[in-house]
């Protein structure tokens, strides 16, 4: 295990490698210029042009490059080119709002999600199976953004149950933060419960067709106890697949639900840093997103050996 | 009384009108006795005994006539939790495939306990004494460290112990045992039945021995009951259905069954050497990155020759490395040192393109025709590709196709169907036209009439038998059953553990053997002392 976790981790470098350089060309690539951004709509050519040089967009690509890579192998992400601020700093200051929707979404998820997929394939072929299912397909078809807009509508204006949009920390007023974490939350989790009750539901009806299963009942067995003990460990590797993949969609679903709800996160970090061509912060939020990927990864991996004892690494 | 009274069972598909498939069936099993339910694929023998159990999948069969009585109370009147009670502790079953049968991911001592949890209140310590003291009477070794683990950590003749031991921990007065020994090796198979009959001596449970397989009713059976299509075709001592049935089906039955007499090598049609192969070596795995393990030695230094228009057998026990020959003849798999020669010429280090020409003479059938065939292309579709990849038009490999199926026994209008259309037997017939497509010099041959029925698999032996006098084919033929290689086979080679023991003509390897291992298969061969399609034992 120890073996394979390094092993694992040295094959991140790499991919964190292959990253690095493809957005680095891709930013460089695309048209757009930082130094116009910020010189504004007045400036003459000459300006454009020192502003540029200042900030070393003059350079050859390859300069450019290794000066990146070289910062970052000491640790430093780079100046904002916008702000002037740290890039860690930035990063820093809207790390949390993002972290915490997105844990609260996977929790709500997986707590939801999965006793639903359970229910469905037990009673499988009944009305509550197809409640799910339709569910499940229209979870996962209505855009995220709708879903957004349809739950503030209830329960925002309608219900005028809780805030329409915005954030606070949890240390500084948790009932606040409870109460405008709930929408985004919400929004963001309709398709993981969408995709992970089916997952569920369609893994679990797999593994009642087991021979361990028939084991189980002829040894007198009660229905219950032939679901949880027998059936729904086995039925786990899958659904832990969908919920380490759903963790890329993740990202994508927090750039617009933090628009809708007008959370200062990373996703409108991304997105600000994009308009504004802004390099640094882009370059940084796609390595740092990139690399919670791979580690998320490696995590469902390792996980699978705790729910399968066939599997070793 | 009776221990089962199953009194005219008729179990039928859940639907409207469902037709019936299991049909007006009784049986009856004393005491401390051993019955043997036989019969072929579909005929109703799983289902009869499933639905003792109350196991019938939901929604899909259910008993609809009938009274199953286990010492007199009948079964199909309980309640769900009255008839959960009633399993393990008075009725307990085991299964065919013990490496399916068992959870993946519980540690087996775990899963016996599970059966005194759900029945008994022993504290922990008293339900782990009863645990290693089942696993003990099963015969493992090294019990505390067995409990502790996995089903896969455990050999498919431990895992079937297990299975009994989960079973009998209770002594249930019934054990029911669907094919438990078919999915194991002979010596494994004679071991599992031994201890049944131990136990069952012991505790003096009435057995219902669900099988195929006439050699093992011959060696366990008190009565044997004859199923075929639904119905109960005859009942009867084991001797008297053995020696004297008086249906034809049973004793067409019989008549299907192998001798284990070997048949004379045929004299040799030519001189040609189809295949060769010399001192070939197969490594598995090892050497990786960061790896540990040495690799496993699945085919040491095997030698052999086939001649144009013969047969030889390859024998042994699953790890025996007979699959991995094979693999590596057909090119499937690259060996990692030694020659295969076939019609003289090298092509063990041949590259992908340099061995192209060579695939084609070059010709396998697989073990499992529900498997081998692919489900969306028409049988005509899957016999052409061959022949139209090697350059035939499509109107002649059609034509040729068309010819094939006709020399297989196929009904004519085959062509345009496909594979799930047709009965274990025809796929099998089919897999073999469309091998024979190809007009290869050898066909290789792996298991594959071991998925079979004895009738049908005595109709494919026949089949393969009669192509090879008109085509003058060689077949390389991989099997574990001793009594289909006594009667195909001129030569035998038996393999153990990547080597090769024994090698010779069939009459001398398998008539009078010289090597140990030879001579444990065929002792553990059940009903070796009994000649089937002669209804007689054999003679000495």
């Amino acid at each position: 295990m120890p073996v394979y976790f390094l092993r694992r981790v040295l094959a991140a470098i790499p991919v964190m490698l292959v990253v690095a350089v493809f957005v680095f060309l891709l930013l460089r690539l695309t048209p757009g210029d930082p130094a116009a951004v910020l010189a504004g709509d007045m400036a003459t050519p000459e300006q454009l042009e020192k502003i540029r040089d200042s900030l070393g967009l003059n350079d050859p690509l390859y300069v450019q490059f290794f000066r990146w890579m070289g910062e970052l192998l000491t640790g430093d992400f780079g100046t904002s080119l916008i702000s002037n601020q740290p890039v860690i700093d930035l990063v820093a200051d809207r790390m949390w709002p993002t972290i915490w929707i997105a844990l609260i979404t996977i929790t709500l998820s997986v707590i939801v999600a999965v006793p639903m997929g359970v229910v469905a394939a037990w009673k499988h072929r009944s009305w509550i199976d197809h409640l799910v299912m339709t569910f499940s397909v229209l979870g996962f078809s209505i855009p995220v953004f709708v879903i957004g807009y349809l739950l503030i509508k209830l329960f925002a204006l309608d219900l005028g149950l809780l805030p329409v949009q915005g954030y606070v920390a949890p240390s500084e007023d948790f009932p606040g933060f409870a109460a405008r974490a709930v929408l985004p939350a919400l929004t963001l989790a309709s398709i993981y419960i969408a995709l992970i009750a089916r997952m569920t539901r369609a893994s679990l009806l797999d593994v009642l067709g087991e021979d361990y299963v028939r084991t189980a009942r002829a040894k007198g067995l009660t229905e219950t106890r032939v679901l949880f003990r027998h059936a729904l460990r086995n039925a786990a590797v899958p659904v832990m697949t969908v919920i380490g993949t759903g963790f890329a969609l993740l990202i994508s679903g927090v750039v617009v639900t933090e628009s809708v709800y007008n959370i200062p996160g990373l996703g409108r970090l991304t997105v600000d840093s994009i308009f504004a061509r802004d390099y640094p912060v882009i370059q940084a939020l796609i390595l740092l997103t990139s690399g919670i990927y791979v580690l998320v990864n490696l995590l469902i991996d390792l996980s699978y050996s705790f729910l399968d004892p066939r599997i070793r690494y | 009384m009776p221990v089962l009274d199953i009194r005219n069972l008729t179990v039928s598909i859940d639907a409207k009108d469902g037709a019936s498939v299991v049909r007006d069936i009784s049986i009856t099993i004393e005491p401390g006795e051993t019955v043997c339910l036989v019969g072929e694929s579909g005929s109703g023998k799983s289902v009869s005994s499933l639905a003792t159990m109350g196991l019938l999948p939901k929604g899909a069969l259910k008993v609809t006539k009938g009274e199953i009585l286990l010492d007199g109370e009948d079964m199909l009147t309980l309640s769900p939790a009255q008839l959960r009670d009633r399993r393990a502790t008075r009725m307990s079953m085991i299964f065919q495939e013990p490496m399916t049968a068992l959870n993946p991911v519980i540690k087996v001592g775990e899963q016996i306990a599970e059966v005194l949890e759900a029945h008994t209140k022993l504290s922990n310590a008293e339900s782990h004494a009863k645990v290693m003291d089942i696993l003990g009477q099963v015969g493992l070794p090294d019990i505390e460290r067995i409990a502790k683990s996995y089903p896969h950590q455990l050999s498919g003749g431990q895992r079937q112990r297990i299975m009994i031991a989960m079973a009998l921990i209770l002594e249930p007065r019934l054990l029911i045992a669907d094919e438990p020994t078919t999915a194991l090796d002979v010596t494994t198979q004679l071991q599992i039945l031994r201890l049944i009959k131990e136990l069952q001596e012991k505790h003096g449970t009435a057995v219902l021995f669900i099988t195929h397989d006439m050699g093992v009713v011959a060696e366990i059976a008190d009565r044997v009951y004859v199923m075929n299509r639904g119905d109960m075709v005859e009942s009867g001592k084991v001797m008297d259905i053995l020696a004297a049935p008086k249906m034809d089906y049973t004793r067409r039955l019989l008549s299907s069954v192998p001798s284990l007499v070997p048949r004379p090598a045929r004299p040799a049609a030519s001189a040609k050497i189809a295949l060769q192969v010399v001192e070939l070596n197969k490594v598995y795995g090892g050497g990786g990155f960061l790896s540990k393990s040495a690799g496993t030695h699945a085919a040491k230094a095997v030698n052999f020759d086939l001649k144009a228009g013969r047969t030889l057998g390859i024998v042994g026990e699953s790890g025996s490395g007979k699959s991995t020959v094979a693999r590596c003849v057909m090119r499937l798999i690259d060996p990692s040192s030694g020659g295969i020669r076939v019609g003289g010429q090298e092509i063990a280090d041949l590259t992908p393109r340099g061995l192209h020409p060579f695939r084609k003479r070059l010709q396998m059938v697989f073990q499992d025709p529900y498997r081998s065939l692919n489900p969306r292309l028409s049988i005509e579709e899957s016999i052409i590709e061959g022949p139209m990849n090697y350059g035939m038009p499509r109107a002649e490999a059609v034509a040729k196709a068309d010819e094939l199926l006709e020399l297989v026994g196929m009904p004519a209008g085959s062509a345009k169907r496909y594979p799930h259309m047709f009965s274990g037997g025809q796929r099998q017939r089919i897999a073999i036209a469309r091998a024979l497509a190809m007009e290869p010099e050898l066909l290789v041959a792996d298991e594959a009439v071991s998925a079979l029925d004895v009738s049908v698999q005595a109709q494919v032996l026949d089949l393969l038998a009669e192509i090879q006098e008109r085509t003058q084919i060689a077949i390389l033929f991989i099997t574990h059953d001793l009594r289909v290689a006594a009667q195909i086979c001129d030569e035998v080679a038996v393999m153990k553990r990547g080597e090769v023991v024994e090698y010779g003509l069939t009459a001398d390897v398998l008539g009078a053997p010289q090597h140990d291992y030879t001579k444990s298969l065929l002792a553990a061969a059940p009903g070796r002392d009994w000649d089937f399609p002669n209804f007689r034992p054999v003679a000495a």
